[in-house]
């Protein structure tokens, strides 16, 4: 299940849903990414996160698809924010579940590591110098790239 | 052709989206991004580094080799960074 919304989530309620009434499920295994504020000249005040309408639920369903296809999930779930976002709050929900662990952790680190790299975000950053354009990371590259295939 | 331009991409050019005519002689991203250039001095800068630019022809990310036609939807912008 994929969703793109400017609302905050309940992580809780959350999981409790994508589980429910399910008694296969073993495990759930779960990633919150939150605003980060790195403190110094590097304050950050606040986040803003623009995105391609249409296109962002068509990469997200599709890395959801791939997640199935390489492990037996029972359910999976991604929700992706956007709009104007403080330090601490949530921006992104990754939730997986399955009959064991295994599979669960690893479709889970998958689909945090695939999103980062291929759904269309972008963060700005409101800092004390002004807004910024978040930069994409090597280190994301480099964690997508561990999984073989590509899509 | 309609034209989207995403994050700082946007802020360059000026404008979210575009309509625009496509020239007969134009047939890959790579010659629209070459004529783009030509259209304004914020496009010229917007696209100086082709390195920092990403293109998703009808919502699909594709190479600069890729080829458009007139009632294509191109949308240009930088590597993404969400999650």
């Amino acid at each position: 299940m994929i969703r793109v919304q400017r609302e905050d989530f309940d992580v809780g309620a959350e999981l409790e849903r994508l589980t429910a009434g399910n008694h296969r499920i073993g495990g759930v295994a779960s990633f919150v990414g939150l605003v980060r504020d790195m403190g110094g000249s590097d304050r950050v005040a606040a986040l803003n996160l623009e995105h391609y309408p249409g296109m962002t639920e068509r990469k997200l369903a599709e890395i959801e698809a791939e997640a199935h296809r390489r492990w037996p999930l029972d359910a999976a779930l991604i929700i992706h924010r956007y709009g104007r976002l403080e330090p601490g709050d949530q921006i992104v929900l990754v939730a997986t579940a399955s009959s064991h662990r295994e599979a669960a952790l690893a479709a889970c680190q998958f689909l945090i590591d695939w999103l980062k790299t291929e759904a269309p975000f972008w963060k700005s950053e409101a800092t004390p110098a002004g807004e910024r354009w978040v930069k994409a990371r090597a280190e994301d590259d480099a964690a997508r790239a561990r999984w073989t295939p590509p899509l | 052709m309609r034209l989207l331009y995403f994050a700082w991409l946007r802020a360059r050019v000026g404008c979210a989206e575009e309509e625009v005519a496509l020239p007969p002689q134009i047939h890959d991203v790579a010659g629209l991004l070459d004529w783009l250039r030509t259209r304004s001095d914020r496009h010229a800068e917007a696209l100086c580094n082709l390195g920092l630019v990403r293109v998703a022809v009808n919502q699909d990310y594709v190479g600069f080799g890729h080829p458009v036609r007139e009632s294509d939807e191109v949308a240009l912008f930088p590597p993404v960074t969400g999650g």
